[in-house]
């Protein structure tokens, strides 16, 4: 049974997604929903710990040995991103029954968790496997039901950013899919471990090099990288504010995760970065989005609008981290993908609240939530002041790592431009904060009460996960340390 | 009671933040309530007094609580510098929470039970900063005490206060973020520790042009040091309601920024360093710059509050010259400072707020004659003007003696010529109140109001701050004996 985790991580959600037809009650199927996700979180536990003790888990699928057969390798970033995933999927869904109620009609409700389930499983399976072709099946997976999830919105907006969502979601999956093609042409083979012995061989051809700029365009236009983020916020803004919280914690995290394992894994680290100018270009990229993202962000007047351009700057820190390119640049990016994680599922299941209770996020509609919502509005403060990068919070220690790694490198200005933006922050944060604290509430608003328990609860372990793991941070120092290191191949593999 | 040393370093932390849960519960019965502030400020000054009785036996006390980060630990260390900040601030707490139960019933503030639950958390951080032994514990609860306060400053809730409010934590947060962290990472970087160690922490041979960097970016980082151009979110703070004003913007923190500053300079730096570093003369400058504009400024202002918020720019200025002229008078007079300053403030402070609730006034202008209405006030507000110009009968005359006695020594022949010019203002802008009180000289009109002070608690507090600058004039040694320990004992302790 242990041994065969790795692909029951992936396979438990899918093969629960069709189940859920045979439950007839929108109840019983979120029950299901839920427990199958809690069982994948489950899993990732275990499989982290495995990894942690005794290094990457190898398995192959059917027996069939690995150039030919898929293999799915769980190696330290997997398994660190597979916990993420499955962490925040499963707190978030468990907000998620009582949030749709208002959101999606109750003839929907079971193809919701249908599509949950199915995107869930995508993303599990693009981190789990070791195969490239199968990343992109799996892209594809994760990535349609979440079109379609983000087209159940409310708003018939929703179906708009939906539509931008899939052109721009295809575009870049179309050019992973050309560049894992040209590859593959040119070594015969889609074994990811496999293509890092292969690809030195030929890593002078032009083909290569096509391959390898069209799989860096397209994995950047997945991960919503600036100037590639334009589908990001309002497919973020409209989709079921549930949808909105989960795709905001993960779906930006797995395509940094192909960033990485490309570059590092796949193409090699000394490929990757002198082929292309990928340092100077994701320097610039990344601290430009942090500016334009943040400064868009001020302007917002919808706060889902608002934090959405707000993770577009939080993606330019990591990839600023990433583009570092040594050990602690890259133990920041991966820190902050966890604390972004948290950070972001907690503000977004928030506002998930919010929009329960009043029916929309538009920031005028806070006015005086801060007393008639204050368990919400207190979790938003933390959320906002992690992000920000307080002491004591997550929000911090990525912060940290992330300054500490651009000094190393001995690019003073980065640190300074970093830190600046990062007072961007505190402007938009605090936006929200005066409109809650300080303005009268709205007239005939008098009936709002503070949000159900079935949001408090999820909103404040994800609060309180912000506050722990920024004071403790032995768990996620100690995974990412080790993550980095074997990428970088020292330390254990 | 039999507690270790070590257990009320910790408690002397944990037990502010817990009494504001304690107020929290009982917040529906205002009486219970400010008797557990009381309380809690009784068992803190317990601790305090009894830690000043460890160190000057000798002993080391000190805890470690656990790792955040590898290698930057939460820990703390009680040593003179900090011991002196410490005791200011406990003791100044009590007053001032007897002071402030009878300001705000009598001004019937609203939402006292979030007044008393930020106060006693931000007295908590206090207390982690002065304790501190490391950077980064500091750079912690130097950030909770911004975070803690901004409540304060915005208590009011009007457009005004919002105002303060952003500005406050506008620059506090900004600096804190943006020059502090840097230069606590760069420290890190370059000297690849946080600890505070008697004689800094960098190598001998360390780059002095880097250092010297650093040394910026920690004076322009420390911004609740208030020295110019960062000092607006003073004065913006002073819409907070006057005890807050007065323990918090005249004591508690202003005093953690130029705490911050002198522990950086003593403890990060060395002397020895900073001495030799070429950006200090231009930071020596600044300060002086702004120990003067600030005065200048302050002559300015009709409103008392905001009069009293630039003289407090003007005087951190005076801490900050003492810390960066890098002898040991220099660090003496700082540290002396820290409390004489504090002691004179908070009494000016106190007399505002009395007038305002006795008199309903806050513009200077209209205080002409108002000697006959509060004798007790205007005397109180005299005395502690003395102490901040510093002439004798009052404790500031200590600190400005030795921070002369520094100027001299290090041969800073202009910034001697600035503090006694700033003197000088000092009396322009803070004798006339109390002399146009006593002495209207024109006839105001004359109505006889008879004697009407501010309520029986404030007044109590008033008079003994008053009372505390007057016994530091004259029995200023044990404070002398532990701002001279800072620098003579090694390894931080003290005594014997």
């Amino acid at each position: 049974m242990l041994a065969h985790l790795p692909i029951l991580q992936v396979i438990v959600p899918m093969m629960a997604a069709p189940l859920c037809l045979f439950l007839t009650r929108p109840r019983l199927v979120w029950l299901f929903a839920l427990i199958v996700s809690g069982l994948a979180f489950l899993i990732s536990c275990i499989l982290l710990q495995q990894v942690m003790t005794s290094g990457a888990i190898i398995y192959e699928l059917g027996g069939w040995d690995a150039p030919w057969g898929i293999e799915y390798r769980i190696d330290q970033l997997s398994a660190f991103l597979l916990l993420i995933i499955s962490a925040v999927s499963t707190v978030v869904l468990f907000a998620a029954h009582t949030s749709i109620q208002k959101e999606i009609p109750v003839d929907r409700h079971t193809l919701f968790y249908i599509l949950y389930l199915l995107s869930l499983a995508g993303m599990l399976g693009i981190v789990a496997t070791g195969d490239a072709f199968n990343v992109f099946v799996f892209l594809e997976i994760s990535s349609l039901s979440a079109y379609a999830l983000i087209a159940l919105g409310k708003d018939r907006r929703a179906l708009w950013a939906a539509y931008q969502y899939l052109i721009m979601g295809t575009i870049g999956a179309t050019f992973i899919l050309i560049g894992i093609g040209l590859i593959y042409q040119m070594t015969g083979t889609l074994n990811m471990n496999d293509l890092s012995m292969r690809l030195p061989e030929v890593a002078h051809t032009r083909t290569v090099f096509t391959a390898f700029a069209f799989i860096i365009v397209g994995v950047c236009l997945k991960l919503a990288l600036f100037p590639l983020h334009l589908w990001l916020p309002n497919a973020y803004a409209y989709a079921p504010s549930i949808i909105t919280a989960f795709l905001a914690a993960t779906a930006t995290k797995v395509a940094i995760y192909l960033l990485i394992r490309f570059t590092f894994s796949v193409f090699g680290l000394s490929f990757s970065f002198t082929t292309l100018p990928l340092q100077i270009l994701f320097v610039v990229l990344g601290l430009s989005g942090i500016f334009a993202a943040s400064t868009a962000a001020i302007y917002q007047k919808n706060v889902k609008h608002l934090f959405a351009y707000s993770s577009i700057a939080q993606i330019g820190y990591m990839i600023v981290g990433f583009s570092v390119s040594t050990t602690t640049g890259l133990m920041a990016t991966l820190l902050h993908l966890f604390n972004h994680a948290l950070m972001k599922s907690a503000l977004f299941l928030a506002l998930a609240a919010v929009m329960y209770r009043i029916g929309g996020v538009q920031l005028s509609q806070f006015q005086g939530l801060g007393r008639q919502m204050p368990l919400t509005m207190a979790a938003i403060v933390i959320g906002g002041l992690s992000l920000i990068g307080v002491p004591l919070t997550v929000g911090f220690v990525s912060k940290w790592y992330l300054i500490l790694a651009v000094i190393e490198n001995g690019w003073w200005p980065v640190a300074v431009l970093i830190l600046l933006g990062s007072l961007l922050a505190v402007v938009y944060v605090w936006r929200i904060v005066e409109t809650a604290y300080f303005k009268p509430p709205l007239a005939g608003s008098e009936a709002i009460k503070e949000a159900p328990l079935s949001f408090l609860v999820p909103i404040w372990v994800l609060v309180i996960a912000n506050i722990y793991f920024g004071i403790d941070t032995r768990l996620s120092i100690q995974v990412t340390q080790v993550a980095a290191q074997s990428l970088f191949g020292v330390g254990p593999p | 009671m039999n507690i270790s040393l070590a257990t009320m370093l910790q408690l002397s932390i944990i037990l502010p933040i817990l009494a504001a849960l304690g107020i929290v519960a009982t917040g529906r019965k205002p009486d219970l309530r400010e008797g557990v502030t009381i309380s809690t400020c009784l068992v803190l000054l317990y601790f305090t007094v009894n830690l000043y009785q460890g160190i000057k036996q000798g002993e080391s006390i000190n805890v470690q609580w656990w790792e955040i980060l590898p290698g930057l630990q939460l820990s703390f260390n009680v040593e003179p510098l900090g011991m002196i900040f410490a005791l200011i601030a406990s003791f100044l707490w009590l007053i001032t929470t007897v002071y402030s139960i009878g300001y705000m019933r009598s001004h019937q503030e609203q939402n006292q039970t979030r007044f008393y639950v930020c106060f006693s958390i931000a007295i908590g951080s206090v207390m982690g900063i002065a304790f501190a032994d490391n950077l980064f514990t500091l750079f912690i609860f130097y950030e909770t005490l911004t975070l803690s306060t901004y409540p304060l400053v915005t208590h009011a809730g009007t457009e005004e206060a919002k105002k303060g409010g952003r500005i406050y934590l506008g620059i506090l947060l900004s600096t804190s973020i943006v020059f502090f962290m840097l230069a606590i990472i760069s420290t890190w970087f370059v000297a690849g520790t946080l600890d505070f160690k008697p004689g800094g922490v960098f190598d001998s041979n360390v780059n002095t042009t880097v250092a010297g960097v650093i040394l910026v970016l920690f004076i322009f980082g420390i911004g609740k040091a208030a020295i110019m151009p960062f000092h607006r979110w003073l004065p913006a703070a002073m819409v907070a309601p006057t005890p807050v004003s007065a323990l918090l913007h005249a004591v508690a923190v202003v005093k953690a920024g130029v705490f911050t500053v002198l522990k950086v300079c003593v403890f990060i730096f060395g002397i020895d360093l900073l001495s030799v570093l070429p950006t200090t003369q231009f930071l020596l400058y600044l300060a002086g710059a702004s120990v003067l504009l600030a005065s200048l400024v302050a002559m300015r202002q009709d409103n008392l509050k905001a009069r009293l918020a630039y003289s407090t720019v003007s005087q951190l200025g005076y801490v900050t010259i003492g810390a960066l002229l890098a002898t040991s008078s220099g660090v003496i007079a700082s540290s002396m400072h820290i409390a004489m300053h504090a002691f004179g403030k908070i009494t000016l402070f106190f007399c505002a707020g009395a007038i305002l609730v006795a008199a309903h006034k806050s513009k200077i202008s209209e205080m002409r004659g108002l000697g006959r209405q509060m004798p007790i006030t205007m005397a109180a507000f005299f005395i502690a003007s003395l102490s901040i110009i510093g002439v004798p009968p009052a404790g500031g005359t200590w600190s400005k003696w030795f921070l002369l006695m520094g100027t001299m020594e290090a041969e800073q022949w202009i910034l001697m010529a600035v503090l006694m010019i700033s003197s000088l203002l000092n009396i322009a802008y803070l004798l006339p109140i109390p002399f146009r009180a006593f002495f209207p000289g024109v006839e105001t009109n004359s109505v006889n109001v008879g004697i009407k002070e501010a309520p029986l608690p404030s007044l109590i507090a008033l008079c003994i701050t008053t009372a505390a600058c007057v016994v530091l004039f004259v029995y200023p040694q044990p404070l002398y004996e532990l701002a001279k320990a800072i620098l003579t004992t090694p390894g931080l302790t003290y005594g014997q």
